[in-house]
């Protein structure tokens, strides 16, 4: 494919030019209460489903009671491991081994793998009558000694898969530094807990056909997944998905309650509704996985990084292999000679982790971006200029060029934003108000990906353009961008383009995933546009004009609409080039001396995005990441009581996480230089970086206003309580 | 392998063995109050021998006026005003998020005042004016909290945006919206993951300061 870098401005844009940019397409029906979402579909004869939940961590189901739950009123079925319809997909092929490891399996037996395992579902006639009833339901249990603890074994840890050790130069070369230091980092698990409920309705057409609604960043993976699983023919799967209220990860797969639902209304022959309560979304559809992390590093005096050492050891389950490769950050980040990283992952008796925000990324990055920020402390150097003499020029890994990077730019416009200068390096230096005050920074990184996808394009005889692709929309905007894309190269307004998604039977794309959309999706829109375009150059003839009047063309050739269906994939660039989006984010806290309490006073995140194809919308997602760095940075930490295996904090009173009167206005600002090889709309991700990074950023901040190292997350006011001397000096 | 248990969680014990629900039935002041209840109706639900008369006993007469419509239904006592708006009246702009009162999705007003309509028994609401996000535009023209949440982009997935915006209503009208730091506050009982927060505030500010009737 022709690479084209469109004639967008790449002037740096600020808040201001940004709330003047396009508003979301799909806005109005958000802000009326129009757009449906999952559960919100009503097939004739829909009935509900209510799941129950293992209330064991370990062990098997001796007997399960349902006979109080069928009696009740309106129950229509209660489905367990015993009387289950065998699942196809499930079934082990004849002389083959049952795989040791694999997704969970729903009904499959009565061995119990972790606390809140769908041990039945109950599906009655209203929903209220669902969950009386499944209330009704007593399992006994023969319970087996669990281990949810990361801590207590280490000694089950194991390299995963095609990610363990991996050495560039000299291994544990960072001892050899005149400056050096090692140490240990923690995060929690911590769950995405996306606003919508993971919801689905089931509806089989036929003995061999279904529709669902559900919650999916992917109709088309959600297509395969579920034909993998009852072995039907994709094509006899409709996915429907047009609005997602927010997933960050945890719509990426099929889970459990997913096949629950399938499998209810296949035994009741009616639609079946199933939506997930807020305490099984801690349970039911993964987690960022508590992750240990330890960290060498050493400089020479002049802040030349010798080596970093970076071990990681996350957790995953006993049932399936989580990977995300945390300590990779490490490799790629600086420049520098020798680097070391070994990750294990550590088997508990916990349901599987899955990709959240930032994946391996930002686990990493909390590590890496706060020991650089303690070298800098040992160096005497300030921050920004320890990872300037370290900027890496070409990827430090393959020495391939970047095929963009204005990280420095990036320091520049954060540092001016923030007002770095005011920032003292001595630590607990200043006080404002009876509050220590700190400045913190970080960097975060992501590989800039680009996959194969289609779009449908058609010119109807009315001027109306109608764009189509099967990618879903978790909330960045992905239609209000590729409505941009659009407008742009067909030289028509916004508001007589429709962009349809969110369908698994239209033209393929992939999940939402990866801070991959705009680049992958964006460049079939851009294709099937231009393509559009030439064929109504080829019907005007004597090689058209740059602005066809498309309503006119038709009706002149007496057609009723010209459509085109396009499909892109990466081009050679994408070997030949190193391509990452980067982002910087600034931090300003204020600490409580007495009650250990952080405000973040202001943040001020910048993005090397490559150009910025939808201003509003992405200011919003780098704003939405940043908040997220800040839950993570302050509050969030999913708590397990070890003796029961059982979730202490799975609600939203419990779990911790942002509300308004924790953020301050966050400025998001764009490097907006478009990248020259990943699309031709020259834009690279955003959705990772914006949050990657940042919970270091804030730990860096409390420790410029404190003095105090927090090395293992989240920052709570337990960790720094009783600095009440810090204010007397 | 450990000792075999009952590891199920521990129950509040009624002292009814069997069928507590059925028993409350009978001996319910409800039912002893609706004094024609017809014996073998009783003994008909008792022997299960009618599903529809058991619910007919379940459910109690509810008059709802909900953007204006007056609705007149027959709901379980156990019901939540989200779940009638969402599965009975087909309002599924009002948003389950918790269930909980914890996360303020579900925001409705209820005689003007933002109630979470998730912690409202539909009974509890009869006789009550409904105001949801579905009526909050005159007709094609949005309510100026509308247009302002637009202006600002204040959401991206759009799933707490409804309960967000009738707090945002509500917030204004209470006289809680005079001060950046005075509407963060009021607003902290609406959740958003998707971190709309400084563009929510932003669209709060405007609305108050357009001095828009609200």
């Amino acid at each position: 494919m022709k690479l084209i870098v469109s004639p967008f401005t790449n002037d740096t844009m600020t808040n201001d030019t940004m709330t003047k940019g396009m508003s979301r397409i799909d806005g109005r029906l958000k802000v009326t209460g129009a757009a449906r979402y999952s559960a919100e579909f009503t097939p004739a004869g829909m009935v509900y489903a209510v799941l129950v939940g293992s209330t064991i961590t370990k062990g098997t189901i001796r007997s399960i009671d349902t006979k109080a739950a069928e009696k009740a009123p309106g129950v229509l079925a209660v489905i367990t491991h015993i009387n289950s319809p065998k699942i196809a997909g499930y079934r082990v092929e004849p002389g083959k081994q049952e795989p040791a490891k694999g997704t969970y399996k729903l009904f499959y037996n009565n061995k119990i793998l972790f606390n809140g395992q769908p041990i039945a579902v109950v599906i009655a006639n209203t929903f209220e009558r669902a969950q009386y009833a499944a209330s009704l339901v007593k399992a006994q249990y023969i319970a087996d000694t669990h281990q949810t603890k990361l801590a207590e074994n280490t000694a089950k840890a194991f390299a995963p898969e095609g990610d363990g050790k991996k050495t560039r130069g000299i291994a544990d070369a960072w001892k050899t530094a005149p400056v050096k230091l090692e140490q240990e980092y923690i995060i929690p698990s911590e769950t995405h807990s996306p606003m919508e409920l993971h919801a689905i309705i089931a509806k089989w057409d036929a003995p061999d056909k279904l529709t669902v609604w559900t919650k999916t960043q992917g109709v088309q993976d959600t297509q395969d997944g579920i034909a993998n699983i009852f072995k039907l023919p994709k094509a006899n799967i409709q996915v429907n998905s047009k609005f997602v209220g927010g997933a960050f990860g945890s719509a990426l797969q099929v889970w459990p309650h997913e096949v629950a639902a399938i499998l209810a209304a296949q035994v009741v022959k009616r639609p079946v509704k199933l939506v997930l309560g807020r305490a099984d979304m801690f349970t039911s559809v993964g987690y960022r996985p508590h992750t240990w992390q330890k960290i060498g590093i050493g400089a020479n005096a002049d802040g030349k990084l010798v080596g970093i050492t970076h071990e990681a050891n996350g957790q995953t389950s006993t049932y399936e292999d989580f990977n995300e490769g945390p300590a990779g950050v490490s490799h790629s980040t600086y420049a520098c000679p020798n680097v070391n990283t070994i990750y294990k992952i550590t088997p508990l008796d916990i349901g599987s982790p899955t990709w959240m925000r930032g994946p391996g990324e930002a686990t990493g990055a909390f590590a890496l971006e706060s020991a650089l920020d303690e070298l800098s402390y040992a160096l005497n150097i300030d921050p920004i200029e320890l990872r300037i003499i370290n900027n890496a020029e070409t990827d430090p890994d393959n020495g391939k060029p970047f095929s963009s990077k204005y990280l420095k730019e990036a320091y520049k416009l954060g540092a001016d934003g923030i007002g770095w200068s005011d920032r003292k390096a001595k630590p607990a230096s200043v006080t404002k108000n009876g509050w220590l005050e700190g400045y913190g920074m970080a960097v975060g990184m992501f590989g800039a990906y680009r996959d194969k996808a289609s779009a449908r394009a058609i010119m109807m005889a009315d001027g109306t353009l109608i764009i189509q692709t099967a990618v879903s929309d978790i909330g960045p905007g992905t239609g209000t961008a590729m409505v941009t894309i659009a407008s742009d190269i067909m030289g028509i307004p916004a508001d007589k383009i429709r962009f349809d998604m969110g369908d698994s039977s239209l033209p393929q794309a992939p999940s939402q995933g990866g801070s991959s959309t705009t680049a992958t999706v964006g460049s079939a829109v851009y294709q099937a546009c231009t393509d559009l375009k030439e064929n109504f150059q080829k019907l005007i003839g004597n090689g058209g004009t740059d602005k066809p009047d498309y309503v006119a063309v038709l009706k002149k050739n007496n057609l009723p609409k010209l459509e085109v269906t396009s499909a892109v994939s990466g081009g050679p660039e994408m070997e030949k080039y190193a391509m990452y989006s980067w982002s910087v984010h600034f931090i300003k806290v204020l600490v409580h001396p007495a009650t250990g309490v952080v405000k973040v006073d202001k943040a001020v995140c910048v993005a090397d995005s490559g150009h910025i194809v939808s201003p509003k919308t992405a200011r919003s997602q780098i704003v939405g990441g940043a908040i997220g760095g800040i839950g993570m940075a302050l509050m969030e930490e999913v708590i397990i009581d070890h003796r029961y295996g059982r979730l202490v904090n799975n609600s939203f009173a419990d779990y911790h996480l942002p509300v308004n009167a924790d953020i301050p206005q966050i400025e998001a600002l764009f490097v907006n230089k478009p990248d020259p090889y990943l699309n031709p709309m020259g834009a690279k991700g955003m959705g990772e970086i914006a949050l990657i990074g940042m919970a270091a950023a804030v730990a860096n901040a409390v420790f410029n206003a404190t003095g105090k190292r927090i090395r293992e997350l989240p920052i709570t006011p337990d960790k720094l309580v009783g600095m009440e001397n810090l204010l007397e000096s | 392998m450990e000792d075999e248990k009952d590891y199920a969680l521990p129950e509040f014990d009624t002292g009814e063995k069997d069928n507590s629900r059925r028993n409350f039935l009978k001996q319910s002041t409800l039912l002893t109050a609706i004094a024609l209840t017809p014996g073998t109706a009783i003994k008909a639900a008792d022997m299960r021998v009618d599903e529809k008369i058991a619910e007919a006993f379940e459910k109690m007469p509810v008059k709802l006026e909900v953007n204006g419509v007056a609705h007149n239904l027959s709901v379980e006592p156990r019901a939540t005003l989200l779940d009638i708006l969402r599965e009975q009246l087909d309002l599924t702009g009002t948003k389950k998020g918790c269930d909980h009162g914890q996360c303020g999705a579900c925001t409705v007003h209820v005689d003007g005042h933002r109630v979470n309509s998730c912690l409202t028994l539909g009974v509890m609401a009869s006789g009550k004016k409904i105001t949801t996000i579905e009526g909050l535009a005159k007709g094609d023209e949005l309510h100026p909290m509308q247009e302002a949440f637009l202006k600002h982009d204040g959401f991206q997935c759009g799933y707490c945006t409804p309960g967000q915006i009738m707090s945002a209503v509500a917030c204004i009208r209470e006289g809680h919206a005079n001060s950046e730091m005075e509407i963060r506050e009021y607003m902290s009982g609406n959740i958003c993951r998707c971190g709309a927060y400084p563009n929510i505030v932003n669209a709060i500010q405007e609305v108050k300061e357009g001095g828009h009737a609200v």
